[in-house]
């Protein structure tokens, strides 16, 4: 059976999934690396906190008793999208912005504290268990049929992937547009320069923060609505390999971590299908060292010339 | 910069309304920050999740944020006399409210219990919290009028906590001894329970030490030095299992096997600028973490490897009775048994790995590979214009620090006599970095006194211990903000052209 094309066919609809997750969160990790040039380690907390923020929504929509699921998922995306990047936005005033001008390893450092912070506090907050959720999106088309082994696309996969593809769309029309596209763009390029030119350096950077803590938000409502389980921890592997992601597509470079995003997931998926579960996250970290160490510019970045 | 003081500064006019527009921007921030996780508690129910509300807290934070950001406004505008009475009268009404039951009950007023409905949360803790942060600023604000000084900027503060660390070091030469002589003597006065509390904090001194090549001294962030440690206890287990070795002679195999990791890890990632480096040898650690989930027949899984053979007193174990034709430790030097013994034995042999551990780092610095390092981790390019080898410095040094993880984590096996993956997370990883960039990277008094505060301290306050980790991340990013090289760091060259040999003496 594993041997078959429908199996494969069922993976690749799994690693797409998967992959429309890890890109959106992927997003984050290269825009804040483009504009600052530090990895923003508590990013894939940053998304754990936005899947909290949506369970919490889901409850709180079943209590008042909004069951037709559209408007609910709507709801709960609103909410968690509004919610989520406060906490970026605090990330970045809190533990970024006055070091900015620090060595290297200091924000860094400053995003590792934060991140076991968040785990911690979410842990505290709402309790150390794995929090369950019944599925909310069910149904789904069959699209292959081969004796009793069937293919189907469920309607939550449609939607997952819809939704990010529309995301970056529209992110991708916000950056190459507008006023606030071009002056991201800037920062990019020069922070020094920039200001010169009178954008607002400080103020950019925070949009950054929030607009990527934005798409981590969705990528966990997605998380949660495709697993139907979280814990405060899921951010820590899930950020891990949305960077990686990033680096694979190209740090830096906003359609190579969509691209990354879904190379992992397919690498993920494929691996789990026909290797071992046990070892997709090995997988996923190989996969880091050898574009680093192979293309450490990824797929479609640009070399970092280092000036002396 | 010339200097000026406070008296000399006009004191502006305060503007109400920006005031209240910026307070209450902190405490609309605070207020969506606080209404999603702390106002709804998930509860787990047969049929899903339910939720219970927390508004009380939500509000309280809210308020506190509010008013919290108007004391930081008045600090900051020089008007210390308000602060610091509101702060005196917060910090008392807080006391009261923490202490009225017990003073009352003593005082015979029962009055005072009442005042615990001030409390602004349920968890005293919190509250214990904020009066410590009041008091703090009534400090401040009362150090600001007696002395008229305005805050130091960040520069003058920096250069002062550079001339701490030079004499924190400077210290460091008697301090050490004495440390030392304190620590040798714990066993003879301290109980069992202080003398594993010290045992534990030692085997973190030590891994503390270990890092501090790599980090400190050569400057690269190892995200997963832990792995090394894995390797190590694994190494040392499976050979004591499977091969019936005994510890002392598979320390040294299983430091060479955590070097040889370190190496192998390390040869092809260490041309990496420092942020990915850091995320790839967090991916190595994560990688060693689930092979020895996932290797069952070798490793033994998530059940770990158990029964680990104790170490013995270069072959004389500490047994009440040794197996025919053996001697035990106790028989050999005609003591009495005591199970006390072992105990004191372990917090001997790890003192002893952590003093050779701190030895090398001291002598290395002196030597050729050690100047490399530093001058590698100060500026790569103009070593490579020199003619170093990067790769190679950085390899040894990755390697070296891996075979001190290596002696540790076979000390751990040792002294648990039992592991499994658990004890390797990426957490402990972090943890040990932690006391290093507290210590203040390259400070090896600095690893001493972070590994105390860290790991000594919360075993004293066990029934705090939920909150441990929390306190963890915040101070990791709190220290860093006040100090980004670290408490006690002293990054000085350790030699110097010019004046003098060493180059503290030619700094005032």
């Amino acid at each position: 059976m594993t041997g078959s094309y429908e199996y494969f066919v069922l993976q690749l609809i799994n690693g797409i999934t998967l992959g429309s997750v890890y890109g959106l969160i992927a997003i984050g990790y290269t825009m804040v690396y483009g504009i600052i040039g530090m990895i923003n380690f508590a990013h894939g907390d940053i998304f754990m906190v936005g899947a909290f923020i949506a369970i919490i929504t889901f409850a709180l929509l079943g209590v008042a008793g909004i069951t037709w699921v559209p408007l609910a998922v709507l709801i709960v995306l609103l909410v968690t999208m509004l919610l989520t990047p406060v906490y970026g936005w605090t990330l970045e005033r809190v533990a970024y912005r006055p070091l900015r001008r620090a060595p290297k390893l200091a924000p860094l450092i400053t995003a590792i504290g934060m991140s076991i912070f968040l785990e911690n506090y979410v842990q505290l907050l709402q309790g150390a268990r794995n929090k369950t959720m019944q599925p909310v999106i069910q149904g789904g088309f069959e699209i292959l049929k081969r004796g009793t082994f069937t293919v189907s696309i469920s309607y939550l996969q449609i939607l997952i992937v819809v939704l990010t593809v529309g995301l970056m769309a529209l992110f991708s029309t916000i950056i190459a547009r507008t006023s606030m596209g071009r002056s991201q763009r800037a920062c990019e390029q020069d922070l020094g320069m920039a200001a010169l030119v009178g954008i607002n350096v400080d103020r950019t950077i925070s949009i950054t923060f929030v607009v990527g803590s934005a798409l981590a938000a969705v990528a966990g409502l997605m998380f949660l609505l495709n697993y139907g389980v979280i814990d405060f921890f899921v951010g820590f592997l899930a950020g891990i390999k949305a960077f990686t992601a990033a680096v694979l597509g190209g740090i830096g470079s906003l359609p190579g971590a969509m691209l990354g995003g879904f190379f992992i997931g397919l690498i993920e998926a494929m691996w789990s299908g026909y290797f071992s579960v046990e070892y997709k996250d090995v997988a996923a970290f190989s996969i880091l060292v050898l574009v680093l160490i192979f293309r450490p510019t990824g797929l479609l970045g640009r070399p970092d010339i280092e000036k002396v | 910069m010339t200097a000026v003081t406070a008296s000399d500064m006009p004191v502006r006019p305060l503007h109400a309304p920006a005031v209240l527009k910026e307070a209450g921007l902190t405490a609309f921030v605070v207020l969506l920050l606080a209404i999603g996780l702390v106002g709804f508690e998930t509860v787990d129910v047969s049929a899903g999740i339910a939720l219970r509300t927390r508004f009380g807290d939500v509000a309280a934070a809210v308020v506190i944020a509010f008013l919290g950001r108007i004391v930081l406004i008045l600090q900051r505008e020089g008007r210390n006399r308000i602060v610091l009475v509101a702060m005196a009268i917060v910090s008392a009404l807080l006391a009261i409210a923490l202490f009225g039951s017990t003073i009352g009950k003593w005082a015979e007023i029962p009055a005072l219990r009442d005042f615990q409905h001030l409390l602004p949360f349920k968890d005293p803790l919190l509250s214990w919290l904020i009066l410590i942060v009041a008091l703090y600023f009534a400090m401040r604000a009362a150090r600001g009028l007696h002395h008229a000084t305005r805050p130091l900027s960040a520069e003058e503060r920096d250069a002062r906590l550079d001339r701490a660390g030079a004499r924190a070091q400077r210290v460091g030469r008697w301090l050490g001894p004495l440390l030392l002589l304190l620590a040798i003597a714990l066993p003879f006065v301290a109980n069992r329970q202080i003398i594993d509390i010290a045992t534990l904090v030692t085997t973190y001194v030590m891994l503390g030490w270990g890092l501090n090549i790599v980090v400190g001294l050569a400057g690269l962030l190892d995200l997963g030095y832990v792995a090394f440690y894995a390797v190590g206890a694994y190494s040392y287990a499976l050979l004591a299992l499977k091969a019936g070795l005994s510890f002392w002679i598979c320390l040294p195999f299983a430091g060479m096997m955590s070097a040889t990791a370190g190496v192998l890890l390390g040869f092809p990632v260490l041309r990496l600028r420092g942020d990915y480096l850091a995320i790839v040898t967090l991916g190595f650690g994560e990688m060693i973490r689930i092979i020895l989930l996932n290797w069952y027949t070798f490793t033994g899984g998530p059940n770990g490897l158990s029964g680990i053979p104790r170490p013995s007193f270069f072959g004389l174990p500490f047994s009440p009775d040794a197996p025919e034709g053996h001697q035990t430790f106790f028989t050999f030097f005609g003591l009495d048994y005591s199970p006390q013994a072992r105990i004191i034995f372990l917090y001997y042999l790890i003192l002893a790995l952590a003093l050779i551990t701190n030895l090398f780092t001291l002598r290395i610095r002196r030597l050729p590979i050690g100047r490399a390092w530093e001058a590698l981790r100060e500026d790569e390019i103009a070593c490579r214009s020199l003619g170093m080898n990067p790769r190679n410095t950085k390899l040894t040094a990755f390697g070296i620090g891996a075979m001190f993880a290596g002696f540790a984590g076979s000390f751990f096996a040792t002294r648990q006599g039992f592991i499994s993956p658990e004890s390797f997370t990426f957490i402990e990883s972090a943890v040990i970095l932690a006391i290093v960039v507290l210590g203040g990277m390259g400070s090896q008094v600095g690893v001493v006194f972070a590994a105390i505060v860290l790991i000594g301290f919360p075993e004293f306050f066990r029934e705090l211990q939920q909150y441990r980790m929390l306190a963890f991340g915040g101070a990791m990013v709190l220290i860093m903000l006040w100090r980004p090289a670290g408490l006690l760091a002293h990054r000085e060259p350790t030699i110097k052209l010019g004046s003098g040999r060493y180059a503290e003496r030619s700094r005032t």
